[in-house]
């Protein structure tokens, strides 16, 4: 008798499981389409955002290449109250800096990631990640005040004429780079397994043949993306760059000496000027100009990283 | 047993192992170990997890020198020469002494580039004999007729099996005279397992082996003789043959009849 009591109950809640559902379902179905349409909003907002960004961007720099001929705008002087706009001479010294911080950061990154992921002992390992991040973490105008006060001053004592220059920028631009190079190319290296590291030793490799034949090709991809996000760090930056290059907007004469001259990048243009112009000025104008000259160098470098990245992961058959 | 010859113990050994022992920090992973390999005979090591038989296959050729706090007493003899001699040159040894891993473990390269590499690294030959060497190692591995056309793709796009292969090839790339195969079948299917193993026999004629495997049956198809391992310890060391069907240990027939490990 208990058995059968037990059953109708079992049997009464099977139902109602099996009634309950329609309302839920339609309940779960509105709460479905919500959700799905909270994601969809904030997603195609960040778009919007963008988008709206550019059509600023354009409007209020456009002008400045329709009013100012183009010979005149990407010409060498750069005199604004003059009503010389030549944008030359910034774009050079933002390309300048930004060279000369990829050529220092690349390989000291490279190399630091090399040495903390596959030759330092564990507990070297274990001081120096966190340092690297505690280096990450410093603000960019702490380290335009240490190369202004420590850096500038050993610079000019090498023979430089000031001790803001391009060169100066490189450096502190470069050690800003470093910590991104170095923690994700540390990743990659991370990311390879093992095995290919006991592989290579079991056939009499020495450890460097392994870093360099075995362990390196292997996490090229990652690498190359620690390059690009360290040098889209780099190019973007102004204030630590607008205290050390000493902003002279004029093009120093090419040559081995060309950065241990001062030098004006866009960045530092556009956040030196942009307090000063009178709204809607060709000044103004011009200042948004060189902003879409910046997105478009951007632009560029993050569509040939993208190219390079993808091209590597082609050669070895979509293996990452 | 293996392919049905005669054990000849005329045959000269190979690896003298005496009294060896092995440390990992505090814990004794190896007591005492002694035993000889003879060249040109499969060698087969078995026992449960943990018994041992991997980290002495893999002091063989010096890979567990990598781990922090390894350490060992006794000597292993490789043609008389001590490889735990403080003069030996470790990459020496291992290109002596080559391995085949548990999984394979081909590099993201071309099939060409990993069966290349040894002797890249090790300057034994460029270009045109290089080639010959690819060639010659992928014949021996039974694995070119399947590849040849193929050389420059990636080593990755190869079955398990195959790439198994390519690691041996890999390995004999690089002509040594020992080769050591830790449990090389145990990520493979029944199929690719028997091709390994027919290609074990085979490559017997040219080379020691030392095999690790988990599977019995495994032992007894392939090798001359078998290595019993239980807690470190070598319990019996015989003929595969007579090890199997009268083993002088009780533990070691409680082992291979199922009833321990």
């Amino acid at each position: 008798m208990a058995n059968l009591n037990d059953f109708a109950k079992a049997r009464t809640a099977q139902i109602a499981l099996r009634v309950r559902p329609m309302g839920v379902w339609l309940r779960r179905g509105r709460l479905e389409t919500l959700i799905e349409l909270l994601i969809r909003l904030s997603g195609v907002s960040t778009i919007v955002i963008v988008g709206l960004i550019f059509l600023f961007l354009l409007r209020e720099g456009l002008p400045a290449f329709l009013d100012i001929p183009l010979r005149q705008l990407f010409g060498s002087r750069w005199y604004p109250i003059e009503g010389f706009y030549g944008i030359w001479p910034l774009l050079v010294g933002s390309l300048v800096v930004t060279a000369g911080a990829i050529v220092i950061a690349v390989p000291l990154g490279l190399t630091t990631a090399v040495y903390l992921g596959e030759i330092a002992p564990v507990w070297q390992r274990e001081i120096l990640k966190p340092l690297i991040e505690v280096l990450a973490g410093i603000p960019s105008i702490v380290l335009g005040f240490l190369g202004w006060v420590a850096l500038a001053p050993i610079i000019q004592s090498l023979g430089a004429p000031t001790g803001l220059t391009a060169l100066t920028g490189s450096l502190i631009l470069a050690y800003m780079a470093l910590p991104t190079i170095i923690s994700i190319s540390e990743d990659a290296l991370y990311a390879v397994p093992k095995e290919y590291r006991d592989g290579a030793l079991a056939i009499g490799a020495t450890q460097w043949q392994t870093i360099w034949r075995v362990v390196l090709p292997a996490a090229r991809s990652g690498l190359a993306m620690a390059v690009m996000l360290g040098i889209g760090r780099a190019i973007g930056e102004t204030m630590a760059v607008m205290m050390v290059t000493g902003n002279a907007a004029f093009i120093p004469d090419l040559g081995l000496d060309l950065p241990l001259h001062p030098v004006r990048t866009m960045t530092a243009t556009i956040a030196a000027e942009m307090g000063e112009v009178a709204q809607g000025s060709l000044h103004y104008n011009v200042l948004f100009g060189i902003g879409i000259v910046l997105f478009v160098v951007t632009f560029a470098i993050n569509l040939v990283a993208g190219r390079l990245v993808g091209s590597v992961v082609r050669r070895r058959g979509g293996q990452l | 047993m293996a392919q049905g010859r005669p054990i000849d113990n005329n045959r000269a050994i190979k690896i003298d192992v005496r009294d060896f022992s092995f440390y990992y920090g505090d814990f004794q992973a190896l007591d005492s170990l002694t035993l000889s390999i003879r060249e040109h005979e499969i060698t087969a090591l078995i026992g449960p997890s943990g018994c041992g038989k991997s980290t002495f296959l893999r002091a063989l050729n010096r890979m567990n020198d990598t781990i922090p706090g390894a350490r060992a007493t006794g000597d292993v003899l490789l043609d008389g020469q001590n490889i735990y001699d403080p003069h030996v040159d470790v990459t020496e040894l291992r290109q002596r002494v080559g391995m085949v891993f548990q999984r394979p473990n081909p590099f993201p390269q071309s099939i060409y580039d990993n069966v290349a590499f040894g002797p890249r690294v090790l300057g034994l030959a460029r270009n045109s004999d290089l080639d010959d060497i690819v060639r010659q190692s992928l014949e021996s591995a039974g694995l070119w007729d399947e590849v040849k056309h193929r050389l420059r793709s990636p080593a990755l796009a190869l079955n398990p099996g195959q790439q198994q292969r390519l690691c041996i090839a890999r390995a004999i790339a690089v002509k040594p005279d020992v080769i050591l195969m830790d449990e090389p079948c145990s990520a493979l299917d029944p199929v690719a397992t028997l091709r390994i193993e027919d290609l074990m026999r085979e490559l017997a004629q040219d080379y020691t082996i030392v095999i690790v495997t988990h599977n019995m049956q495994q032992a007894a198809r392939v090798s001359d003789r078998t290595g019993f391992f239980w807690l470190g310890k070598l319990i019996e060391f015989d003929e595969t043959e007579r090890l199997f069907s009268t083993p002088r240990e009780a533990l070691t027939e409680a082992y291979i009849t199922g009833r321990r490990g």
